[in-house]
């Protein structure tokens, strides 16, 4: 049983990639353009783990990870997220909000594999 | 026959008895009921005017002169007409500044100075000295007659010892008598109450002396005055002297010398050391001024109503004999064996010579004292006068030694000089001299321009004049000086002589002398004068003379002082001067003025130094007492230009503090001005930390994608061919969109720094859409939207920037494009051509945009659709640049539309650019400014 990662970004040829990449991994892969649709898939599909790019539509990252911890069957899902915004303070702020790794854009494709890898237990 | 000592016994018994009444009247003073606080006393007393000169000489005048006696009448009788406003006015003033003679009163005048004052007193004693030896003469004169019964022995030379001399010993007695009477204490007002009241009973005692004399000549010798004129009118000259209005140029000469001698007479009336003391000094009450006016003339008219009787008498009488016309009042009773007559004519005479004596020696010693001895003594400083304790006693010193020393000066001059002249002629040299004070006095108290240098030219011109013109000659003729000098002049300068001065000849002595002094007295006075300027002090002095009658009262004398005194120090200053009783007693008696229970209440202000100053000036004179306290105020002299400067000083203050509340209110006005700048600041900040953080996302974003892309592209070869191009394309596409990020980024930062530049031309409207139309031809085929284009025939052209204007064209279609329905998008493009400019609308049939977005979206990378839909493509900086252009073209765009009916995006573009979009210069400025803006924002 492959593990599940979900994709929610809104820039449709950065979730084309890490969709590509996670395939290429081994992990079952959903996508999703907005925050809104990212919530509902997150309650069926019940990822292990989660890309979540902060700016999207509707809602951002930061709300979907709020959202996220207060919902008991999500609490062992990993959150990773991406960010094309490279302050300090944007990493700090995810983190605070439960975040369990953050990644910003633009990342070399390995790491970013091999975290993903490592934050599920698969190396 | 009258025996020797029987003339000293009574003469000695009258100066007893006048003794008598002076010591009565100080003893009535001393208590308080003065006897001479009396009008008519006053009167009399003004009388000392009337000396042995007037009684012996009016005679001697009339015989040789014929009406040449009645100026020395006339002139004061004219000038008592003037007392109500100019005695008046003195006796006013020396009241309020406590004036002690006639040097310090002019001296007052001018600023208190001790130069005017000394100056004063040298002309009055160097002046006065005939005068005083003319009495000595005719006392003694008066004495030999009566001793030696020889009424022709008088024009005996006197070669004999001094020693033998009679009038050597009338000197002394008079200057015995007159120490004694003058000068037995000190009083701190000058006056003395004795001396008033013994002057007013010597005027009664000549005056009846003269009468009786008169009356027995033109009623004992002959049958009343119609006897004696027509016995006279037989002798010769006599009716040529008595009748005015002959002819020839002795008659112009007689004429002339009246109007001179009047003239001296009415300025030595009010300018004569000894007048200035009994009519100014010693006024009780000001208003006994109104009785003297009429009192006074008819004084001297009944003293001369006998003058032409009795010189007509003599010159009957002693026709043939070489009797001096002088002494015709004596001599006349004596002739006649009327020896008790003669004793009191003697009497008479006595009284009008030891009269003027005392007042004018008094008078005389004070000036000197307190004028001329003092400041020099106050100055030498190895006198250590400063520290004295007591100086009482030096000043009665003082005034003692200069009554000797003038009353033997008098006798000296007397002995040299006396004979050369008559009586008349004496006293009118002496009254040219005092009216030298005239110019200086007279114009201080009506003309505020008056200054002291003016005072000391007037009167040193004067004088000098004076002493050529009438002393000299009074010299040559007694031998002391060579007869040339007189009658060739000094050198043999025929235009200098001395008498005939510039060449004005056919003048008597006197009136020569009188035009030529007085001309240049008053000229340099009032040269002078108005040549130069006045200090504070002569200001203020000036002020309060001229305007005595306005302010008037004790006390108010000083406008400016400044500096700072104790009491203790003006105690001890006036006890060194009038001793610790008097001085205590001043004190007290300023304190009961103010109201205050002890002189130890008394605080040391500007009032109480006056005080203490106007007491001083009694004691030492106005000059003296000013220079005391200001020693011991440290009162530094406030010159016109100190005044000025305190004022200076004081606008100045109210400048500066008006120019520190200025400032402070600037300081108020810059601190809110940069708190705002620096909220600006931070907003700016905030702003550029957007702006960074905005295009650090939208650059970071392709790049995610090409670097994602080529990682894969490279990791994994084995990737089949159309996936391969299909990541190939995406990389080429995001690449695409970084370039068109990175070149719209720049594109703005110049617009809005108005770095960018721009191509104006002459644009056709039709074009630019025509151009941007098949630019964007092909997004609507993809979309599969249809465009309809509604451009008229005829457009005007503009000015503008062309592919600019394209670019917002492009903008605004491919924005259409990307947010019209999909499918069965429809768009619309239509031009219209306004009044002054041109209009473009793109219309389309998406979604629309909330009213609240429709200024949001033309903020850069802010896109209606951020929160609500998918993201759109874009870098978000279309909108921001196209409403930038439009801008600088001076038009405008903007956008019309409601949620769910499509959009309109509408700009207008004037035919002409209006001057907003602002000049080259404007541009550059705004990019330093901007250019700052930024590296302080980085700076924060």
């Amino acid at each position: 049983m492959p593990k599940k990662v979900l994709i929610a970004d809104d820039e449709s040829n950065i979730v084309m990639s890490l969709q590509f990449l996670m395939e290429a991994a081994g992990y079952e892969v959903r996508t999703v353009a907005d925050g809104e649709a990212a919530l509902q898939v997150l309650r069926e599909f019940r990822p292990d783990l989660v890309l979540l790019d902060v700016m999207m539509p509707k809602k951002n990252g930061y709300e979907i990870c709020q959202a996220m911890r207060e919902m008991p069957a999500l609490q062992g899902t990993k959150v990773v997220m991406l960010t094309a915004k490279g302050r300090e303070i944007d990493a700090e702020k995810g983190l605070a909000l439960g975040a369990d790794a953050y990644v910003t854009k633009p990342f070399a494709t390995k790491d970013l594999v091999a975290k993903v890898k490592a934050m599920l237990g698969d190396t | 026959m009258l025996r020797d000592w029987v003339v000293i016994s009574v003469a000695s018994a009258y100066l007893g008895l006048l003794f008598a009444i002076a010591y009565y009247a100080d003893r009535r003073a001393d208590h308080g009921r003065s006897l001479i606080a009396n009008p008519y006393i006053y009167s009399l007393s003004l009388a000392v005017y009337a000396t042995a000169w007037t009684f012996y000489g009016s005679v001697g005048r009339a015989v040789s002169t014929g009406v040449g006696f009645l100026p020395i009448y006339i002139g004061p009788t004219l000038m008592c007409v003037l007392w109500w406003i100019l005695l008046r006015k003195m006796i006013l003033i020396s009241k309020v500044h406590r004036i002690t003679s006639l040097a310090d009163f002019i001296a007052s005048r001018y600023g208190k100075s001790a130069l005017v004052a000394g100056l004063v007193t040298v002309i009055a004693v160097i002046g006065i000295l005939p005068y005083i030896s003319l009495q000595l003469k005719a006392i003694s004169t008066a004495f030999q007659i009566v001793h030696s019964h020889d009424v022709e022995v008088l024009r005996a030379s006197r070669e004999g010892p001094f020693i033998a001399d009679t009038a050597f010993y009338v000197a002394l007695i008079l200057a015995a008598f007159t120490i004694i009477f003058g000068t037995r204490h000190l009083d701190a007002s000058e006056r003395h109450e004795g001396m008033v009241a013994a002057i007013a009973f010597e005027s009664l005692v000549k005056l009846i002396a003269f009468l009786a004399v008169g009356a027995f000549v033109t009623y004992g010798m002959f049958d009343g005055f119609g006897d004696v004129f027509t016995r006279a009118r037989a002798l010769p000259r006599v009716e040529e002297l008595f009748v005015i209005g002959g002819s020839g140029d002795a008659h112009a000469g007689i004429l002339a010398s009246l109007y001179s001698a009047s003239f001296f007479s009415m300025l030595a009336i009010m300018f004569l050391p000894r007048q200035f003391q009994v009519s100014v000094v010693e006024n009780v009450d000001v208003n006994h001024v109104k009785t003297a006016i009429w009192l006074f003339p008819l004084y001297m008219l009944v003293i001369n109503l006998f003058v032409p009787a009795i010189a007509f008498g003599g010159m009957l009488h002693f026709a043939g004999a070489s009797v001096d016309p002088d002494t015709y009042v004596l001599t006349l009773p004596l002739a006649n064996g009327h020896n008790g007559l003669g004793l009191l004519v003697f009497i008479g005479g006595l009284s009008a010579a030891t009269g003027m004596v005392i007042v004018e020696t008094i008078a005389l010693s004070t000036m000197v004292c307190n004028d001329l001895a003092m400041p020099l003594l106050l100055r030498w400083r190895a006198l250590r006068l400063n520290e004295r304790k007591d100086l009482t006693g030096l000043l009665l010193g003082i005034r003692r030694a200069a009554i000797l020393v003038m009353l033997l000066l008098g006798y000296l001059y007397f002995r040299v000089a006396g004979e050369a002249y008559a009586l008349v002629s004496i006293g009118l040299i002496s009254f040219a001299a005092v009216a030298q004070f005239a110019p200086a006095c007279l114009g201080g108290l009506f003309w505020k321009g008056g200054t002291r240098a003016g005072a000391l030219a007037g009167l040193s011109a004067g004088f000098i004049v004076w002493l050529y013109t009438l002393l000299v000659p009074a010299f040559a003729r007694s031998g002391w000086v060579p007869m040339s000098l007189v009658d060739a002049g000094p050198f043999g300068i025929e235009l200098l002589r001395p008498l005939q001065l510039l060449g004005l000849t056919g003048l008597d002595q006197i009136t020569h002398g009188m035009i030529w002094s007085m001309l240049a007295n008053v000229g340099a006075y009032v040269a002078t004068s108005l040549a130069t300027t006045q200090s504070a002090v002569e200001h203020s002095q000036a002020t309060l003379f001229v305007d005595a009658f306005k302010h008037s009262v004790v006390g108010t004398g000083s406008l400016f002082w400044r500096g700072g005194v104790s009491v203790q120090e003006l105690r001890a200053l006036l006890a060194r001067f009038l001793g610790a009783e008097k001085a205590d007693d001043t004190l007290d008696s300023y304190a009961r003025q103010r109201r205050l229970r002890s002189a130890w209440e008394v605080e040391a202000d500007a009032n109480l130094i006056q005080f203490a100053e106007t007491k001083l000036a009694g004691a030492i004179g106005g000059a003296s007492a000013h220079a005391m306290v200001a020693s011991v105020v440290k009162e530094a002299p406030l010159s016109m230009d100190e005044v000025m400067s305190i004022l200076d000083e004081a606008s100045q203050i109210m400048k500066y503090s008006r120019e520190l509340e200025q400032k402070s209110r600037e300081l108020a006005s810059a601190y809110s001005e940069l708190r705002s700048a620096n909220e600006r600041l931070k907003e700016l900040d905030k702003m550029k930390d957007d702006f960074v953080s905005h295009v650090s996302h939208e650059l970071r974003t392709p790049l995610t994608s090409i670097r994602s892309f080529s990682e894969i592209l490279q990791d994994y070869p084995q990737l089949d061919a159309p996936t391969r191009s299909k990541y190939l394309s995406v990389i080429i596409q995001e690449a695409e969109r970084l370039t068109r990020l990175i070149n719209q980024v720049l594109d703005l930062s110049k617009i809005e720094a108005g770095r960018a530049e721009w191509q104006m031309e002459d644009v056709n409207p039709r074009e630019v859409i025509d151009h941007a139309v098949a630019a964007t031809s092909r997004l609507f085929a993809e979309k599969a939207a249809t465009l309809e284009v509604d451009l008229p025939a005829d457009v005007p052209r503009i000015v503008a920037d062309r592919d600019r204007l394209v670019q917002v064209v492009i903008n605004l279609l491919s924005n259409a494009a990307k947010f019209c329905a999909d499918p069965g998008g429809r768009v619309s493009v239509s031009l219209r051509v306004l009044a002054d400019g041109i209009r473009v609308d793109v219309r389309d049939n998406g979604m629309g945009i909330a009213p609240k977005d429709h200024e949001v979206i033309f903020e850069k990378f802010r896109q209606a659709g951020d929160t609500l839909t998918a993201k759109p493509r874009g870098t978000g900086l279309g909108l921001p640049i196209s409403r930038e252009i439009i801008k600088h073209l001076g038009g405008r765009l903007w956008v019309e539309s409601e949620l769910g009916k499509g959009a309109t995006f509408s700009f207008v573009v004037p035919l002409v650019r209006r001057a907003e979009a602002g000049g080259e210069a404007g541009e550059e400025k705004e990019t330093e400014a901007f250019g700052a803006r930024m590296a302080q924002a980085k700076a924060h």
